[in-house]
């Protein structure tokens, strides 16, 4: 793309992003640390003050493991408390410690019905001075994200909202659309290899489905560490030049 | 407990040790000494009854519900309505009071109906000490229930018995205009009551040192809107109130006198004193909608029935630190939505077991910067109850090599372990020798579980061998 060009994208996107933003100051991002990630997502981050979904693939769409994880992860780098809204009662406080979010920050909402989980979203993102709300629900309208989205928007907290199914049959496609600004899957991988017998840091294939302003991606990584960041595997990110497509087909 | 009435010396009341010697209330004093030699009597205060009754009246106020009255000789009437949900439920809320009465020397009964002719009955003739009946149902619980139950006056309860009838649920199968020629209105305006045909408001106690604010309208004001706006003004008027004291509310009542002589309540609680006049028109404005106005609201009363010091404290003491939001508003709006028990934080138990490794700590208390210790990879989620797993492992200390959950069979591909947890002795005599093994499996498609097994693989005394799942890995 010739200079010129990509200066006057430039202007036109500050333009729209100015009218988006409708007088409020901009949020900021938040990033990964890490290139080929941040590098996929405009500004350089996951935006502050917008809905990011999340869901896991496999059996995780139905157990919902390595998404609250990596939601953990992103709600442990931001600063403030964090309101987690929940249904069922299986998450396990010591293991969100370990991906960096402190028992301190974390209150946990106790809903009876996913239109609870949802109030209780909308509520905490209104008020403003959390760090992070996170969201466990099955069903995400459209109605319903635009709500959270234009909450996240007014007040600069991020929202994320963790999509558990009951039945592996309601989460083959991701269901309708919605008006979150990123979309992920995480699936688990087999873990990192070690030396001796014995399972290596978790690894995650984590793709980005839709994304704002944006273009779709995928990226193996390994799973949050302690601080809830995410890593790119060390055979990964050392590696030789990827073959020709030609030549890895034949390899099979 | 002996007393007069009119010039014979009666029992009036008698504690379950004089009841097991058949003295009852009712019966002559002179009899009940010629039964029972060491009978110890006391002498009837019935003004210092009252008098206490009124000052549990008023416990029951700040603790429990907006609309609380006395109802003599020996019992509180409680509107609680509007107000169970800051307990957790009904159940929760009947529960805590007869535990802090048994607690306070006081043995009491409680029982929750549709009408205060119910709850009375059920709470005097149900032998446990609490009783909840739904709404719709108060009528077939209460039909078994002796006459006497209605808070008939005296002796037509005899009179009625002569006629053969010894049960509410026969005088309601009777004819009510014969019964009402011979007993008068009185026997059918119980009924109803009890039947919750005819309303009877509760007159509420009021103590003069409650920080009450009230307003009344010449017309009977029923819109959303202007209840909110009204709402506004009483909520400016109480913070006036507070303020002058000193004081921030913990919990407001606000009563909504209707036309029809009903009283609606809201109550709101509070995490710590709050004074804010849009935070707290807000929690109230939230409540609004359970509110039915009837045909109008006449008079609206704004109390808070437990007010303390509010202290002030500086958001940020140094110019480089950020201050830190406050979320108790948000923590207040959520449980008095969703109810209390419902917004927690979790912190660490001392305890090895997983399931009971984490205890729950209110939303607003300081933080504790404690945390679990990092040894071992904790799952992401814990089913709340082990399930059991087929497995195929070496003995002794072997992760299994494949296992099958819920019908579907996995090949381990990498595991860790054993991770040994031995029972608490201290809590349950069966865990004096139990252990379990936990590992930690990674099967072929990169799920991670955690599985453990009962017993040590050496001594039969630790466990049966059997293995169960109980959580899953992210």
């Amino acid at each position: 793309m010739p200079i010129a060009t990509s200066r006057a994208f430039d202007a036109l996107r500050a333009a729209i992003e100015k009218i988006e933003a409708g007088g409020r100051a901009p949020k900021g991002v938040l990033p990964f640390g890490l290139a080929v990630l941040d590098q996929r997502l405009p500004g350089g981050g996951l935006a502050l003050g917008a809905l990011h979904e999340v869901a896991g693939g496999g059996n995780g769409a139905i157990d919902g493991t390595a998404s609250a994880l990596f939601a953990a992860g992103l709600a442990a780098r931001t600063r403030g408390q964090v309101l987690w809204c929940v249904t069922r009662k299986d998450l396990f406080a010591p293991s969100l410690a370990q991906a960096g979010l402190a028992a301190d920050r974390v209150i946990y909402v106790e809903a009876t019905d996913e239109k609870s989980v949802l109030a209780c979203f909308e509520e905490g993102l209104r008020h403003g001075g959390l760090g992070a709300v996170v969201g466990e629900v099955a069903r995400l309208s459209m109605t319903a994200s635009r709500r959270l989205q234009l909450c996240a928007e007014g007040s600069g907290t991020m929202g994320i909202a963790v999509r558990r199914w009951r039945r592996q049959a309601e989460a083959a496609d991701f269901g309708p659309p919605t008006a979150a600004a990123t979309r992920w899957r995480v699936t688990a991988l087999p873990s990192s290899p070690l030396p001796a017998a014995g399972v290596g840091r978790p690894r995650w294939f984590v793709e980005l489905i839709r994304c704002k302003a944006g273009e779709c991606a995928d990226f193996e990584l390994e799973a949050c560490d302690e601080t809830g960041r995410l890593a790119l595997p060390a055979d990964l990110a050392d590696r030789s030049l990827a073959p020709p497509a030609w030549q890895r087909r034949a390899a099979g | 407990m002996v007393g007069r009435s009119g010039r014979k010396r009666l029992v009036l009341a008698a504690d379950a040790a004089a009841q097991g010697l058949r003295l009852y209330p009712g019966m002559a004093a002179t009899q009940a000494r010629a039964l029972c030699a060491e009978l110890i009597a006391h002498d009837a205060d019935p003004q210092g009854d009252a008098e206490a009754l009124d000052r549990l009246a008023l416990w029951a106020l700040r603790l429990y519900a907006p609309i609380v009255a006395a109802d003599p000789p020996a019992g509180l009437v409680i509107d609680a309505s509007g107000a169970a949900h800051l307990f957790g439920g009904e159940d929760a809320l009947l529960a805590d009071m007869v535990t802090r009465l048994g607690a306070a020397g006081f043995s009491a009964r409680a029982a929750m109906a549709g009408s205060w002719g119910a709850a009375h009955a059920l709470a005097r003739f149900i032998h446990a000490p609490t009783t909840i009946v739904p709404s719709d149902q108060s009528g077939r619980a209460i039909a078994h229930l002796p006459t006497w139950a209605l808070r008939l006056p005296d002796g037509m309860a005899d009179a009625l018995g002569k006629m053969g009838i010894d049960t509410v649920g026969e005088i309601e199968a009777k004819p009510r205009a014969p019964l009402a020629l011979r007993f008068g209105p009185e026997l059918t305006r119980r009924l109803d009551q009890a039947y919750g045909r005819v309303s009877e408001p509760i007159e509420p106690v009021e103590a003069p040192e409650l920080i009450q604010v009230r307003r009344m309208f010449a017309e009977p004001i029923g819109a959303p809107e202007t209840l909110a706006r009204y709402t506004l003004q009483l909520v400016e008027a109480l913070c006036e109130a507070l303020e002058s004291k000193g004081l921030g509310a913990r919990t407001l009542d606000m009563r909504f006198h209707r036309v029809d002589n009903r009283i609606e309540v809201i109550r709101v609680g509070m995490a710590k004193p709050v004074r804010d006049i849009k935070r707290l028109t807000r929690l109230l404005c939230d409540k609004l909608e359970t509110i039915d106005p009837g045909f109008g609201v006449e008079t609206m009363v704004l109390a808070a029935p437990i007010a303390e010091p509010l202290t002030w404290k500086p958001v940020a003491t140094d110019l480089a630190e950020a201050p830190t939001p406050d979320v108790a508003d948000l923590v207040d709006t959520l449980v008095n939505r969703l109810g209390a028990g419902r917004l927690y934080r979790a912190a660490p138990a001392q305890s090895d077991v997983p399931e009971r490794s984490v205890r729950r700590v209110e939303p607003t208390a300081a933080p504790a910067g404690e945390t679990w210790p990092a040894h071992w990879p904790q799952p992401t989620r814990l089913l709340s109850r082990p399930e059991r797993i087929e497995t195929l492992a070496l003995m002794p200390d072997q992760p299994p090599t494949a296992f099958t959950w819920r019908g579907v069979r996995r090949r381990v591909k990498r595991a860790d372990g054993p991770e040994r947890i031995f029972g608490e002795w201290w809590r349950r005599d069966g865990e004096m020798d139990a252990v379990r093994d936990y590992f930690q499996l990674e099967d072929e498609a990169g799920e991670r579980f955690w599985v453990f097994r009962r017993g040590d693989g050496e001594q039969p005394a630790t466990g049966d061998l059997t293995w169960f799942l109980h959580g899953l890995f992210g």
